[in-house]
């Protein structure tokens, strides 16, 4: 199809969905602000801000959810009341959500029925679903066994399911909220082609997300919100990533991170020949060797699930494995009764862990009490076998000062907070321990733009310090802006190091898919 | 942001919810035939009207006092103990077999030593769960009941074949010797100048309930033990993160449970029955788990929630014993009250909470503070 005609067919054509002047207030905070948008059928269009921006409120109105204060929806030219989830589908809007909604221990087909079972019977809704199912697959490339558990397939797979829910219930228009956040790069790009297909075939797709690179790659016209307003609607093709940056935070942004090459001293962390085995008696580590320098920052890369998590979590002292690990020269108990984070944190290590929201904060706790967590032992934070609350807080104060957490109220639940704001709570108590050696897993996952340069630049303020890092991250951009060194991690072993500076993200590709050079061994 | 003040959070659901449960209450009474008016004046003047009532009343909010703590404790620690009951049951026998067993010089000694008998009694009866649960991954609500049958078995069993004073017809322990008698709130007030009922049984335990309550309070809120359990209830993975062990917790956390379950006896065994009867433990063990619901697993909540209960149980006796109304019906009325406090709390909650933003969005249309992050 040429440009030409492209544009006469949006001249003429009514848009798949219409927004008009939608606002949405919570008590007194307005998440939606007059919001207007034009969504044109079969395109891509993507919405981009940071989190707290006001993205999914918006689709949780056009979706039923909520109720919009004032607004109306237009969907296919004509005015549209969507007062529930059931309307919305009527509609012919389907939505995937960022968390699942399927049921673990049901088959693919059961799932895709569940709530659009025809009569009383299951099994001629279940043998329906079947032969539409196939249709949909040869259709859009949307491949799936219909009789597999949900609990048996990866998450990709999962997803793929979502999107079939949907298109089952003959879905005109997808939206899709943050949908990369569970997947690896592989299963990313295979989402966005059959996203492609969906277009080609006349769907209308609406992206949200906050991750610039899948609004430049996938879509056609992109809008950027920020605090509740819609700040730009352009064509993708006639922007960049660096103008839509600015547009989501509202000032200029680093991209990258800056900093001085890495002045490595002393071995602090030495790791010899450590293994995991899993609960469920599957090796999880097999014979890692791995050292950190004062001063330098070592990525560890890999498709997720390869084993990083599990090194970080024998590091960081809640995993037991076998082997060797030595930090400054003390060996660490892998096994015994000091193999516990309390230990851990004696020998000078903190760990910034991969998931703040189930690991790394208690998200009932207040922030002053979040800021104690795992040192709450600690002389300065206690009297007696009382807590010292009042030393806790004028410290939390100074924290969120010198990290910018947003509001800077230590009374406030951690739940309250914004992914970034959790993240900074995190890494001030983690940091500001001045640990020797720091352990941090996904230092961004799900944090905004903003709060990204803020992170990247503490932990490359910590390495000029002279301290040790181990930075665990699935997003190899990250990997690259920030480390010093690359460790591989493919199916529980290193599959090499390399210098940050002499590699790129080809070979680091490959070694994440267990291939290693041709002549460096099989 | 919080959608509520504090106080509509903890003063006014539960009293919407009481208010509810009342009106369901007199439209029962009134289906039966019967005043509810008159009901309720009845029950009024029956638990609060003199100081006999009053007597009851304290007396039966100090073992819930007890069970309600017992559950509260577990509760942060995201255990649900339902063996309140059995270990209040074994407490009976630390207590019987401190005051037969030793001859106690005077009551104040043997109350301390009849309490920690009774401490010790039902930890060790709460700890077994505790370990199966811990180190077996037995499921400790399973657990916690069988638990309750077991004690009842056992003590049957004591009091039958081993207890039992010789010739007596009565499953129950001989008398407790003169110098292990409580005093009773009589005794204790007469000095001031207040003339209590001579005849009701609430006793020093009273103050021992009460004490029990601040104990916990400095427990969960202001020391480091109190911050582990919470921290463990809210999310063990975190726990096991920041290097809290889930064993020591589990073991700790119950063992107070049980030995606050357990220490219950001192007020019905010890400072009423003065013998160690079958049943001692009348149901309180369960109703802990009401009283621990309403009462919000706080302290406090749990003190109200317990003279709530001694209320509904003083002035239900007193309905039986005066009306047309049967036995049966208290018991349904009681349990519409812990069916409105405990079980529909959301029922009156969301509303409420709605009622309070559109309220606070009417007042205030220019907050002070920039809105920093909207929901999501």
């Amino acid at each position: 199809m040429t440009d030409k005609t492209d544009m006469e067919r949006q001249a003429t054509a009514a848009p798949a969905i219409e927004l008009k002047g939608i606002s949405k207030a919570f008590g007194p905070v307005q998440a939606n602000k007059d919001i207007s948008i034009r969504v044109m059928p079969g395109t891509i269009h993507g919405i981009i801000g940071e989190n707290g921006a006001g993205k999914s409120t918006l689709m949780s109105i056009l979706y039923g959810f909520y109720k919009a204060d004032k607004g109306e929806i237009f969907v296919g030219g004509k005015k549209t009341d969507i007062p529930d989830s059931q309307a919305a589908i009527a509609a012919g809007i389907g939505m995937v959500f960022q968390h699942f909604k399927l049921v673990e221990n049901f088959t693919v087909l059961e799932n895709i029925i569940l709530g659009a079972e025809d009569g009383r019977l299951l099994k001629p809704s279940l043998a329906k679903a079947r032969k539409s199912l196939l249709t949909l697959a040869d259709d859009y490339g949307l491949k799936v066994d219909p009789d597999a558990l949900i609990q048996d397939i990866g998450v990709g797979m999962q997803q793929r399911v979502e999107i079939l829910k949907a298109l089952y219930r003959q879905a005109d228009i997808l939206i899709l909220d943050e949908p990369t956040g569970v997947l690896t790069p592989a299963e990313a790009d295979q989402l966005f082609r059959i996203l492609g297909r969906l277009k080609s075939e006349g769907k209308t797709i609406i992206l949200i997300t906050h991750k610039l690179r899948e609004i430049m790659e996938t879509t056609d016209t992109v809008s950027v919100m920020r605090r509740g307003e819609m700040t730009a609607t352009v064509k993708t093709s006639e922007t960049s990533p660096a103008a839509l940056a600015e547009l989501m935070v509202g000032r200029k942004v680093l991209l990258r991170v800056d900093k001085t090459p890495a002045q490595p001293g002393d071995v602090i962390l030495d790791i010899e020949g450590l293994r995991v085995v899993d609960e469920k008696g599957v090796e999880r580590l097999r014979g890692i060797d791995l050292q950190v320098r004062a001063g330098e920052i070592l990525g560890v890369a890999g498709v997720a699930g390869n084993g990083q998590s599990e090194l970080l979590e024998v590091l960081g002292g809640y995993r037991t494995g076998t082997g060797s690990v030595r930090v400054k020269g003390q060996a660490l108990d892998l096994t015994g009764k000091h193999s516990d984070g309390q230990s851990r944190r004696q020998h000078g290590i903190a760990h910034v862990p991969e998931d703040r929201q189930r690991e790394g904060l208690i998200m009932d706790y207040q922030a002053w009490e979040n800021t104690a967590f795992g040192y709450h032992n600690d002389p300065a934070y206690r009297s007696g076998i009382l807590m010292n609350n009042a030393a806790i807080k004028a410290d939390t104060v100074e924290k969120m000062e010198r990290f910018d957490v947003r509001p800077p109220n230590p009374k406030l639940e951690a739940k309250n907070f914004s992914g970034g704001n959790q993240q900074k709570i995190v890494l001030a108590r983690e940091i500001e321990r001045n640990p020797d050696l720091l352990l941090i897993g996904q230092p961004t996952r799900g944090v905004d733009i903003g709060a990204i340069e803020f992170i990247h630049q503490q932990i490359v303020a910590l390495r000029d310090q002279g301290k040790a890092i181990l930075l665990v991250s699935v997003e190899l951009e990250e990997i690259l802006a920030l480390s010093d060194r690359v460790a591989v991690m493919f199916d529980g072993q290193v599959m090499g190091v390399r210098d940050a500076s002499a590699t790129d993200e080809k070979e680091l590709g490959l070694m994440m898919a267990g291939i290693t050079h041709a002549g460096e061994g099989t | 942001m919080d959608t509520m003040p504090k106080w509509a959070e903890v003063v006014l659901v539960p009293l919407i919810s009481l208010l509810l449960a009342a009106i369901l209450s007199a439209l029962v009474i009134l289906g039966i035939g019967e005043d509810p008016v008159a009901a309720v004046k009845l029950m009024v003047t029956g638990a609060l009207g003199s100081t006999y009532g009053w007597g009851y009343t304290l007396y039966y909010a100090t073992n819930f006092m007890f069970t309600g703590l017992c559950v509260a404790i577990a509760f942060h620690a995201r255990l649900f103990n339902i063996g309140g009951e059995g270990q209040a049951m074994l407490g009976g026998l630390g207590v019987a077999l401190a005051c037969l067993y030793i001859p106690w010089p005077h009551w104040s000694l043997a109350l301390i030593g009849a309490t920690a008998m009774a401490a010790l009694f039902g930890a060790v009866w709460a700890a077994i769960p505790a370990f199966l649960q811990a180190k077996r991954g037995s499921h400790i609500v399973i657990t916690t009941i069988m638990f309750n049958f077991i004690a009842a078995a056992v003590l049957n069993y004591i009091l039958v074949n081993m207890m039992r004073p010789q010739g007596s017809m009565d499953p129950a322990t001989a008398r407790f010797p003169d110098a292990t008698k409580l005093p009773t709130l009589h005794d204790l007030l007469a000095p001031i100048g207040i003339n209590f009922s001579k005849a009701a049984p609430a006793n020093i335990s009273l103050l021992v309930a009460m004490a029990a309550c601040i104990f916990l309070w400095v427990l969960i809120w202001r020391t480091r033990l109190g911050y582990e359990i919470r921290a463990y209830g809210h999310s063990e993975s975190a726990a096991k993160y920041a290097g809290i062990s889930p064993v020591k917790i589990t073991m700790i956390a119950m063992i107070i449970s049980g030995a606050l379950a357990g220490m219950m006896a001192i007020n019905n065994v010890m400072g009423e029955a003065e013998r160690l009867v079958l049943n001692a433990t009348e149901g309180a063990g369960f109703i802990g788990i009401a009283v621990a619901l309403m009462g919000r697993s706080h302290p406090l909540g749990v003190f109200l929630a317990a003279i709530l209960f001694g209320f509904l149980y003083q002035g239900g006796a007193e309905l039986a014993l005066w009306t047309s109304i049967p036995r049966e019906l208290i018991v349904v009325i009681q349990a519409l009250v812990i069916l409105f406090t405990g079980a529909l709390d959301n029922m009156v909650r969301m509303p409420l909470e709605k009622i309070f933003l559109s309220v606070r969005a009417a007042r205030a249309p220019k907050p002070k503070r920039k809105p920093v992050e909207p929901a999501e």
